[in-house]
């Protein structure tokens, strides 16, 4: 029958990394069953890209103006907005991924058990995660887009170079997503996402979103440069700023590996919890 | 792959009872079942599901105790034991869902743990659990799990239609699952099974938790999958359902399959022909089984009432009524697959 031949070719793509019959190649249906899913519900699509807009403004135009003007990425002066937008910007990209990534995918996997008629079909737990973290990362692509489109209207992209800040999103989105689905895989409760709640909070408020660097003591520092959204935040405010130099590339490395990592640990688990 | 075999017009639908696309073979079709509904030829026999010493452990409790299964195409099968004797484990496992412990497997030919993906392509899979998608349209429930299988956009479409006539669902087509009747979400599940037109079909527990109604639409949906050749593996613990649906079951109880055979040829070698059921008023004026044992061939004490097994009921009964045993009621039936399982385990199948 065709049916093995099919089979034995879409199997390919991955064959070390995950174990023989994980992955059919199909994820991107599983995008598509998520874009259908939420033709009902997008008024909470639509509220996703609003929140940073809604900070920028209360941010930047009302806080902005008691602190006036900080240094930008090379020193050179830049209106408050114009710091913490991009800051925003990689904030939102890890938020709309972490936000799907965790109690979307805790609720399917535990309570819906869709996860489980899938695997009724050919398809396995590498088409799964790939296709939950795809989802997340359209999602927050569109937000970031939005966000940019905001940005560009209020002059606050200093530099073309800013174009790349929405592939940048799209990878710090996928990272994000990836580990918070693998984090997912772990929880057993509702009660756990507490402890996401308490990684993401504070690092939406310390890892250089609303000031920079230089206000932490060194040692404080070290932890800070250590966060994968200060990573972000960094990546977002050169790119915006258009002071673009070899760096940005360790940043770039530090989400590759972390979605791989996560995708993996994702993959892994999944066929653990459900193939048992 | 039959799963994306075009359908060609003249297997229209809805002229003739017996006629339903996607369900009736081609000319050049193995066929599973003669016209007289009886495997015969070559390819009739052919063996779709083969167990041996097939076992599931979790951590230290053996849920699969080494079963030995052959599903032959054409056939309705069944599993049939209590909650808690491992038919679910043993389905999953077929399912190419949970690696088995210990034992072969061969599910149409191949080796799930070889390869899963490849069978799960080839089978429809109805679970114990609901798991239908409820961000999703009843349609959309179909089409979306038809693309899971490969099928195009177009092709799921057109099979999404044909399987909501089959499931009487197409009136509800665009309802949101929630709003489904029990009996409807179980017939879009068996109908979302059939989306990749499977050759085999892995029940768990059909018609749990239905009422009388739904449970024969149901059933008459299988029974007409039945009649259009589809191969039918069933896991119930209703003793009824097994009668009805089942051309072969197997009795499983505690991970180990008690008995196996027709459920005709099970009564017949397990029980005798009638079975006397007699309700005391008090526990004083029951007779002791050795008091009855003269009478019946086989005396089974149950809290409320008495078994007795004979050939002829009325004239046990009759007999007793002359050696003076008054009951406060009696009632005469055929022997059934309770009574098999009461006999080779020495307790009910729903308590
Ligand atoms: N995933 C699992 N982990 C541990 N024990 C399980 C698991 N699945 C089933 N069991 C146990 O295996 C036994 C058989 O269960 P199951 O196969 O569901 O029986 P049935 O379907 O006949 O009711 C039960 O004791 C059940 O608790
Ligand atoms: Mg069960």
């Amino acid at each position: 029958m065709s049916g093995h031949v099919r089979q034995a070719r879409v199997r390919l793509p991955l064959p070390r990394i995950f174990p023989v019959g994980c992955y059919a190649g199909r994820a991107r249906v599983l995008v598509l069953r998520s874009a259908l899913g939420y033709r009902r519900s997008w008024p909470v699509l639509v509220s996703g890209f609003f929140e940073p807009v809604f900070y920028l403004f209360a941010m930047g135009q009302g806080l902005g103006r008691l602190v006036g003007d900080l240094p930008g990425p090379d020193g050179a002066p830049i209106s408050y907005s114009a710091f913490i937008a991009p800051g925003l910007l990689a904030a939102s990209a890890m938020n709309g991924a972490v936000l799907d990534s965790t109690y979307n995918v805790f609720f399917k996997l535990r309570y819906a058990k869709l996860y489980d008629a899938m695997l009724a079909t050919p398809l396995g737990p590498t088409d799964i995660a790939l296709g939950e973290i795809g989802w997340a990362l359209l999602r927050g692509g569109l937000y970031s887009l939005g966000f940019l489109s905001v940005m560009g209207a209020f002059g606050l992209l200093g530099s073309p170079w800013a174009l790349l800040a929405l592939p940048s999103a799209l990878l710090v989105g996928f990272a994000f997503a990836a580990v918070g689905m693998a984090a997912t895989s772990f929880m057993r409760s509702w009660q756990d996402f507490d402890l996401i709640q308490l990684v993401i909070m504070p690092m939406f408020l310390f890892a250089t979103t609303f000031f920079p660097l230089g206000v932490y003591p060194r040692s404080l520092q070290l932890v800070v440069e250590s966060l994968p959204l200060f990573h972000a935040v960094e990546l977002m405010r050169d790119l915006t700023t258009g002071v673009v130099h070899a760096g940005l590339l360790v940043h770039v490395g530090y989400f590759v590996v972390m979605a791989a990592l996560g995708t993996i640990v994702a993959a892994r688990r999944l066929r653990a919890l459900l193939l048992c | 792959m039959s799963a994306l075999r075009p359908v060609s017009g003249k297997y229209g639908y809805g002229h003739t009872s017996h006629s339903l696309v996607g369900f009736v073979r081609p000319p050049g079709y193995r066929r599973a079942v003669s016209e007289d509904g009886f495997n015969s030829g070559s390819e009739n026999g052919a063996v779709l599901v083969k167990a041996r010493g097939l076992s599931k452990r979790f951590g230290p409790l053996e849920a699969v105790r080494g079963i030995d299964l052959d599903v032959i195409r054409g056939e309705v099968f069944g599993l049939l034991g209590p909650n808690g004797a491992g038919k679910s484990s043993a389905m999953r496992m077929l399912a190419c869902v949970s690696p088995r412990s210990a034992g072969s497997l061969h599910v149409l030919g191949m080796d799930p743990d070889v390869d899963g993906p490849a069978i799960r392509a080839r089978i429809g899979v109805v679970p114990q659990l609901d798991n239908l998608d409820v961000d999703l349209s009843v349609r959309e429930n179909l089409q979306i799990y038809g693309r899971y299988f490969g099928l195009s956009r177009a092709r799921a479409r057109q099979r999404a239609a044909e399987l909501l006539r089959f499931a009487q669902l197409a009136d509800r087509a665009d309802s949101q699952v929630e709003s489904l009747s029990g009996g409807m979400r179980r017939r879009l599940i068996v109908a979302r099974s059939l989306v990749n037109d499977p050759e085999l079909l892995l029940l768990d527990e059909p018609t749990t938790g239905l009422d009388p109604q739904a449970r024969h639409q149901l059933w008459d949906r299988l029974y007409q999958l039945k009649q259009h050749g589809v191969t039918q593996l069933i896991t119930t613990h209703y003793m009824d359902e097994a009668e009805r649906l089942c051309d072969r079951l197997v009795v499983m109880d505690a991970g180990v399959i008690a008995a196996e055979g027709s459920p005709a040829a099970l009564i017949k070698r397990y029980s005798t022909r009638d079975v006397l059921e007699l309700r005391f008023a008090s526990q004083v004026s029951r007779p002791t089984p050795t008091e009855l044992a003269g009478f019946v061939e086989r005396v089974e004490e149950l809290p409320d009432r008495l078994l007795l097994y004979a050939d002829d009921g009325e004239a046990a009964l009759g007999a007793l009524h002359r050696a003076g045993v008054r009951p406060r009621a009696s009632l005469v039936r055929r022997s059934s697959l309770e009574d098999v399982f009461l006999r080779l385990t020495g307790r009910s199948l729903v308590e």
